[in-house]
């Protein structure tokens, strides 16, 4: 699942590809908005995060040895920069998820088990997210507690590694492990509820 | 392992596959018998797709043109620094 765009266009600029530049900050500035966006939760912030955080890439530009490292460097300025950013309590202590409260119920219908869930049979793997449910995921995603929207949006969205999401957050591969987790299963929650409202339930 | 709660708490390790062979064909015995996991694994890996394929709804506005300038004059001053 990884993403070579970014590990080539790190190594063109590297390289001094005069075309580089260019496609660098195009495509790092929407990946940073995006990310900033959802953490911080305001456009303006993200679009000063995005600004921010090119300006600190170029200027520390020799700090990045291998081009395979662009996205955990670059995520990491990112997040010092939306750390900043935060409108509310950097002291505020941050909600706890539960597996408990994640796992659903099991019916007994005669003989046969069966999960209170929403059918997701019909929902192909490779569906595009048509706007609706799209709109719904950036809401799931985006009420999730810090500390775990932060490990979902840089492993499952942005692609990094279990090593790169703990080098850009300074936490244990063990902990980005258990946060992705109940991110995931939090997530997987809510589309679940939407999908049971929408009358695709069994 | 044959509780459906002990193979809740490794389904993304299972998915990633991160989880020690041992241990993952333990939990891969205990799924094939167990409908509720089957079906919740399956909304599990859709919905972790669905992230893969994610993008916000809203995207960045262009960068101003001094922005831009300062970039590519921070860039500049940089590689000729680096030589």
């Amino acid at each position: 699942m990884t993403d070579p765009i970014d590990i080539q266009l790190a190594r063109e600029l590297m390289r001094g590809d005069p075309e580089a530049f260019e496609r660098f900050v195009e495509h790092f500035q929407t990946k940073v908005f995006q990310y900033s966006y959802l953490m911080c939760g305001h456009r303006e912030d993200a679009e000063e995060v995005a600004q921010e955080t090119l300006f600190k890439i170029f200027e520390s530009i020799q700090s990045l040895r291998e081009p395979e490292a662009v996205r955990s460097w670059v995520f990491r300025i990112a997040r010092n920069a939306c750390y900043m950013k935060r409108r509310k309590s950097v002291f505020a202590p941050s909600e706890e998820i539960s597996l408990d409260q994640l796992m659903p119920s099991v019916n007994q219908q005669g003989g046969e088990r069966k999960l209170e869930i929403a059918d997701w049979s019909n929902l192909p793997e490779s569906q595009v997210l048509q706007s609706e449910l799209r709109g719904v995921l950036e809401e799931s995603i985006g009420s999730l507690p810090d500390i775990y929207k932060t490990v979902l949006l840089l492993r499952d969205v942005e692609g990094l590694s279990g090593q790169e999401t703990a080098e850009v957050l300074d936490i244990s591969v063990d902990t980005v492990k258990t946060r992705l987790h109940r991110a995931r299963l939090a997530v997987r929650d809510k589309l679940d509820r939407y999908l049971r409202t929408v009358g695709v339930s069994q | 392992m044959n509780d459906c709660k002990q193979i809740f708490a490794l389904l993304s390790e299972y998915i990633d596959g991160e989880l020690p062979p041992d241990i993952c064909s333990r939990l891969e015995a205990h799924i094939e018998d167990c409908g509720p996991c089957v079906e919740f694994v399956q909304s599990l890996k859709k919905s972790i797709a669905m992230c893969h394929k994610f993008e916000a709804g809203e995207k960045p506005e262009p960068l101003p043109d001094a922005v831009k300038q300062g970039l590519r004059e921070t860039w500049e001053r940089m590689r000729t620094q680096m030589g």
